[in-house]
């Protein structure tokens, strides 16, 4: 089951043509497969396109009433794989995935399906983590375009824009027989909009009909001499057959204006931010209106030749618009005009940028000092004779650029706010136990992996030293097992969640660590889902999926690639089980691969089943014991190891109360699931005795009841016995009991 | 050429996994677009949408200003420093980021931000007082918005029973930033159908607020610094018990005045802790230092010997579980009735040291001389216990290990406590006639020293490291800044690097 449910909103996607539509930029995509008469739809979830998958999914029963398949893969090498099915026939097929982590696992399979180029139009819908907000390298996809020859589109972040990109893409595709990658970026996915739909069509071509009567030409297969021809047909065939379609349909946008010897050519991706920075340089307006002509490349590759020359032709100076680096489009464009002996000017990375987010503030500055290079009058007040004059001042109607705050704001220092793991979180106990492991024998080399893991790398926990990608945890500390040969006296301890160990880490970490007679320590995290990317379900999840066969043991899977030594921590919470499972694994006398699996489910998903059924059922009257933990302020010292070791959200602080004790308390807040990893911690760390666990009955039975009320009466004269002690040795007034 | 001189209206939202940005977002959205305004909003989350802050920005585009039917807005998909009319901060250090980063200007924007805190981990893990200060901040919200509304909305919208997401909303409804009529952000909120009665009264509540003259921040109302601070209560005319008031008369006889309240305070703690005998101890031994005439002095010492003399211990921490004012707490902590049923689970993890603690003296000086004895006791202590405290056996089995107060004074701990403190105020009482302040100083280090197992042995560790600093420090110019600045690095940090740092600055010898 997914964080995100869009049952709701997929039913938007059966809305008669004409409707408008609103949504959100994954969604509108979706919508636009369906018109396409996309015939079948795989890929991997991750930020920003996750919920892409997660809408795919829930729409599944409108998928299999149009005649499309989709299947979530087990990797993006597997998602691009699936795309041979286009090869040799004419049916259209889409794939999706967070890139450039994604696109790196399939470029394999990507750079073979370009080589032999495809019949029916293949989109890649790729998720560009690139800028704020990002959780992966700095990199960009138009590299893995130019490569292997495959065409990128870069649509304006605009839904209309966005839908008719996905449209285009197909036709492009079976234009040039070559897939084409469509690049949305992190704020585009998240775009919320609106757009005109059009009718959903079943697919021309279906796969049964391939199955039915399969077609082959060995010409499509990579081997020698085939692979000569096709480097060929991608130059002599497929590329003009794709800038003259790019050309006839005009995909990309020439926007005019008065400043004639100057023009920006931009990515279709940043165009809004340049019309805004272009506004705020009151040189543009809200509607698009620009005094700089503008170029707007929706495809971001292939460049096409004939219209760089006609925008560029008699211009004095262009500036490129391209994010990231290297700066590709400017290298590009210099080759095309210094070719063909076009004298302009062409500015980019000299005036913008060389690396990270082109931000509003960012294009601005760089715009302004491109017109103040070559039309310093645009910024000038009219004067008699139109004299240039110095830029001045932007008037008043214009925002004024930030003014500095005062000294007292910008040295203030506020604290950092670093990701973490969520309240109750099963992971948090498995670090809090490594920690307590390494105390006792001493700290150790940590490979991590991807996931929600990788925070353990943040506080409280800073543990592990590197991260090589998804499912590499393991084979990430191959290198180590050195140590065995060598006499070290600690083995390296590898991380690895249930999404990496399934996306590839039971082949490239632990087959390869039998095979290599690893004597490093494996730590599996299995929380039941690929939590980090939205809680799809995988092959060990233990949910029932009417779509998918999950429960599939990681145990299983570890043992029958030949691991013998594996210790299976069933509850994660369970400290000092944990803790001895790890420090076995750090210690024991066997020499090979040691597997430690902790397994209990993301606290994120269990919540959001559980929650309503507890609610339903203290509302239909059953008797429910609901569980939350405290602190005792006055036995709390005030020294927050608790927090060192645990770090819960739910943990935080608050006045002791006590004008003896200055440090502040801890205290839970409502936010606690009563996971109980405090209490378990503070024991098994012999932290301190104020952690307590409440547990209130709701609905109490008959026996409740009753034991409830001898207790109360018994203990209640107890209390009175002992408070009236203490009274006769007070000083202010005991607080009165009720 | 003509350009139009039409504007968005730029909103950006700032706020921490799980505060319902997303839910603000979709109620600004679709009030907009059912006003039949073009809305359009993006967000970024990233590996923030676990507990780190996401910021959310929205524009929206009026249909009057439309040059032509069919012209359709170019709208940005990022705040632009300068360029936004409403931020909104669900947290007081997310609201200071959001002006440190620009989005807040004077000339341009409304800023309607939350004054309560959501600690970082950064200011959680510290052993002392790692709190950022609120003050600072807020002041700088004053000084960079054009119009301000503060206020604790987290505390306004659990007291209409709803969360901040709506609190936020009524205060940008109230503030008058958007030309929407309160009407219209009441419809959306009806239309969403979920909690809708929760938040439309802390949405009304909020609006209310947002239209008084800036809003002071209530909750955090009189903070200093970290707002962490507890004041002494102030000593009562008459002693609660007949017992007590001999007590309480020699505190106003012998004791400067500015010291009395410490003391009163000290004396209750100690007193609850013991017995009458013990709050004599304590007068005798704060006594000690009102012969130097500094009342400063004097409130240390009654604020740092009562701590001392009240060491937690077994006794005290199942004194504390069993009593019925805590009954009464843990009920209200979940709202629970007074006839409903409620349990609470203990978690002790007494090791041998804890144990031998209790024990008569010469009993366990006997246990410590046989390793044999004490190596075959420890691992059979040495385990996690849960105890039921409302249960009869659990109440039980506290109140027996808390009535050994009576025999507190014989047993081994308390003879460990009472001379280490005498060393302590030996090394103070010996300074303060050369150097009052260092002696102060001295007094105050008592702070280190606390918690139970590992945590009170660092603190000793360090405290003790402090006291022989004291030593060589003395004579020295400064001398007492130099201590109080190695106390405050020793609570800095549990590694103690702060602390070594500061020991080499000071030049201290390496070796004590």
């Amino acid at each position: 089951m997914a964080e995100r449910s869009f049952a709701a909103e997929v039913r938007q996607l059966e809305v008669p043509a004409g409707t408008e539509f609103h949504g959100e930029g994954i969604l509108a995509v979706t919508k636009a497969l369906l018109e396409c008469g996309v015939g079948y739809v795989t890929g991997y979830q991750g930020s920003p396109i996750s919920h892409l998958m997660d809408v795919l999914a829930d729409a599944q029963p409108i998928l299999e009433k149009l005649g499309v398949y989709f299947e979530p893969a087990a990797s993006e090498a597997a998602a691009a794989s699936a795309l041979s099915a286009s090869v040799n026939y004419p049916v259209r097929g889409a794939v999706t995935w967070k890139s450039t982590v994604g696109t790196n696992v399939a470029s394999d399979a990507l750079a073979n399906l370009a080589s032999g180029g495809v019949t029916g139009g293949s989109l890649i819908i790729v998720g560009e983590d690139y800028g704020e907000g990002s959780s992966i390298m700095q990199e960009r996809t138009h590299a893995f375009a130019m490569k292997s020859q495959m065409w990128l589109l870069d649509p304006r972040p605009h839904l209309p824009s966005i839908v008719k990109a996905v449209h285009d893409g197909f036709a492009l595709s079976e234009a040039s027989n070559t897939p084409v990658m469509l690049q949305l970026r992190i704020r585009s996915c998240h775009l919320h909009g609106s757009f005109i739909t059009q009718e959903n069509l079943r697919p021309k071509f279906t796969l049964n009909e391939a199955l039915e009567a399969p077609v082959r030409d060995v010409n499509r297969i990579v081997l020698p001499p085939a692979s000569f021809l096709h480097e060929k047909e991608k130059i002599e065939n497929r590329w003009p057959a794709a800038v003259k379609f790019i050309q006839e349909h005009q995909l990309n946008e020439f926007i005019d204006g008065d400043i004639e010897h100057l023009g920006i050519i931009t990515l279709g991706g940043l165009t809004n931010n340049v019309q805004r920075a272009l506004q705020l340089l009151e040189l543009g307006d809200l509607w698009g209106e620009t005094r700089v002509p503008m170029y707007v490349l929706n495809v971001a590759y292939p460049l096409v030749e004939e219209e760089v020359l006609r925008f560029c032709q008699g211009k004095k100076a262009v500036l490129v618009v391209e994010e990231g680096q290297p700066d590709y489009h400017e290298q590009h464009l210099n080759t095309i005009l210094r070719r063909n002996g076009v004298d302009t000017a062409i500015h980019g990375k000299d005036l913008l940028p060389m690396a990270g987010d082109y931000t509003v503030t960012a294009l601005r500055a760089g715009i302004r000092s491109f017109v103040e290079k070559h039309h310093p009058a645009a910024f000038a007040k009219p004067v008699p004779l139109g004299m240039p004059t110095l830029p001045v001042a932007t008037p008043r109607s214009a925002p004024q650029p930030a003014p500095v705050i005062p000294a007292s704001g910008n040295d203030i220092q506020l604290p950092a706010r670093p990701p973490g793991l969520c309240v109750g979180c099963p992971e948090r106990p498995i670090f809090s136990s490594l920690a307590l492991a390494m105390q006792a024998h001493g700290q150790h080399h940590i490979s991590s992996d991807i996931g929600c893991h990788l925070f353990s790398s943040q506080a409280p926990f800073n543990m592990g030293a590197t991260t090589m990608g998804y499912g590499l945890g393991a084979s990430s500390a191959s290198a180590f097992n050195a140590g065995k040969l060598f006499g070290s006296s600690k083995r390296a301890i590898a991380m690895m969640g249930d999404g990496g160990f399934w996306h590839n880490g039971l082949a490239t970490g632990i087959g390869n660590a039998v095979f290599n007679k690893h004597d490093n320590v494996f730590l599996i995290i299995d929380n039941n889902y690929s939590a980090a990317t939205g809680g799809q379900d995988i092959l060990s999840s233990r949910a029932d999926n009417e779509h998918r066969s999950t429960r599939h043991p990681i145990e299983n899977a570890v043992r029958g690639v030949g691991v013998e030594w594996v210790r299976f921590v069933p509850r994660t919470y369970d400290v000092n089980a944990m803790r001895a499972a790890l420090s076995e694994a750090m210690t024991t006398e066997y020499d090979g691969p040691k597997v430690v699996i902790a397994q209990s489910e993301c606290m994120l998903n269990r919540q959001r089943r559980e929650k309503p059924k507890v609610a339903a059922a203290i509302k239909g009257g059953e008797r429910v014991v609901k569980e939350r933990f405290g602190v005792d302020a006055a036995v709390c010292s005030g020294d927050h190891a608790c927090m060192r070791v645990s770090g819960c959200p739910s943990l935080t602080l608050a006045p002791s109360g006590d004008a003896l004790k200055p440090d502040p308390v801890a205290q839970v807040d409502e936010s606690c699931v009563a996971c109980g990893h405090c209490g378990e911690v503070a024991d098994a760390a012999v932290l301190c005795p104020s952690f307590y666990k409440v547990e209130r009955v709701h609905n109490a039975s008959g026996g409740d009841r009753w034991l409830n009320s001898l207790r109360r009466q018994l203990l209640g004269w107890w209390h009175r016995r002992t408070h009236a002690a203490r009274a006769e040795r007070a000083l202010f007034p005991l607080e009165a009991l009720s | 050429m003509s350009l139009s001189k039409a504007r968005s209206i730029n909103i950006a939202i700032l706020a921490l996994g799980g505060q319902g940005g997303g839910v603000l977002v979709d109620w600004i959205v679709g009030m907009a677009e059912h006003e039949g305004w073009t809305a359009q909003s993006t967000s970024v989350a990233g590996v923030a949408q676990r507990t780190g802050a996401t910021i959310y920005y929205v524009e929206l585009v009026s249909p009057q200003d439309r040059p032509r039917p069919d012209a359709q807005p170019v709208l940005a998909l990022m705040a632009v420093p300068g360029d936004v009319d409403v931020l909104i901060a669900a947290e007081l250090m997310e609201a200071g980021r959001a002006v440190q980063r620009g989005l807040v200007t004077p000339d341009r924007t409304t800023l309607i931000a939350s004054s309560h805190r959501i600690f970082s981990v950064m200011e959680k893990t510290t052993p002392g007082n790692g709190l950022a200060e609120s003050e600072p901040v807020m002041q700088l919200l004053r000084d960079s918005a054009r119009q301000l509304v503060l206020d604790d909305m987290q505390d306004l919208a659990v007291k209409n029973g709803s969360v901040i997401s709506s609190s936020l909303f009524g205060a940008l409804a109230g503030s008058g930033a958007l030309p929407f009529a309160q009407s219209a952000f009441e419809a959306v909120v009806e239309r969403s159908g979920v909690g809708v009665k929760g938040s439309l009264a802390a949405l009304r509540a909020a609006a209310d607020l947002a239209r008084q003259p800036v809003a002071q921040p209530k909750a955090l109302g009189t903070v200093t610094g970290t707002g962490m601070d507890t004041a002494a209560r102030a000593l009562p005319e008459t002693a609660a018990a007949p017992a007590v008031q001999p007590l309480l008369d020699r505190i106003r006889a012998d004791f400067p005045a500015p010291a009395w309240n410490m003391l009163g305070e000290g004396l209750a703690r100690v007193l609850d802790y013991q017995d009458v005998a013990y709050g004599r101890e304590y007068l005798d031994r704060v006594a000690a230092f009102t012969r130097f005439g500094d009342a400063t002095t004097v409130a240390e010492a009654a604020h740092w010997i009562a701590v001392a003399m009240s060491y937690d211990d077994v006794i005290r921490v199942a004194d504390l579980k069993t009593r019925p004012e805590r009954w009464d707490r843990v009920r209200r902590e979940v709202a629970a009735g007074a006839d409903e049923v409620v349990g609470t689970e203990e978690f002790f993890h007494p090791r041998l040291a804890e144990v031998l603690g209790l024990l008569p003296l010469g009993l366990a000086r006997w246990v410590l001389a046989s390793p044999g004895l004490s190596g075959w006791l420890a691992p059979r202590l040495d385990k996690g216990r849960r105890i039921r405290a409302f249960s009869l056996r659990g109440h039980l089995q506290l109140r027996v290990v808390a009535g050994l107060r009576r025999w507190r004074r014989g047993n081994l701990r308390h003879a460990e406590e009472m001379a280490h403190i005498q060393q302590w105020l030996d090394v103070a009482l010996a300074i303060a006639p050369h150097d009052l302040a260092l002696a102060t100083e001295v007094l105050r280090c008592r702070r280190l020293v606390k918690g139970y197992s590992d945590t009170h042995a660092r603190g000793s560790s360090r405290f003790d490291r402090l006291m022989r600093a004291a030593q060589s420090l003395r004579g020295r110019e400064g001398a007492a800044a130099a201590l109080a600045s190695l106390r405050e690095a020793a609570l800095r940090d549990a590694e103690g690097k702060a602390l070594e740092q500061r020991w080499s600055a000071l030049q201290l010898p390496a070796a004590i």
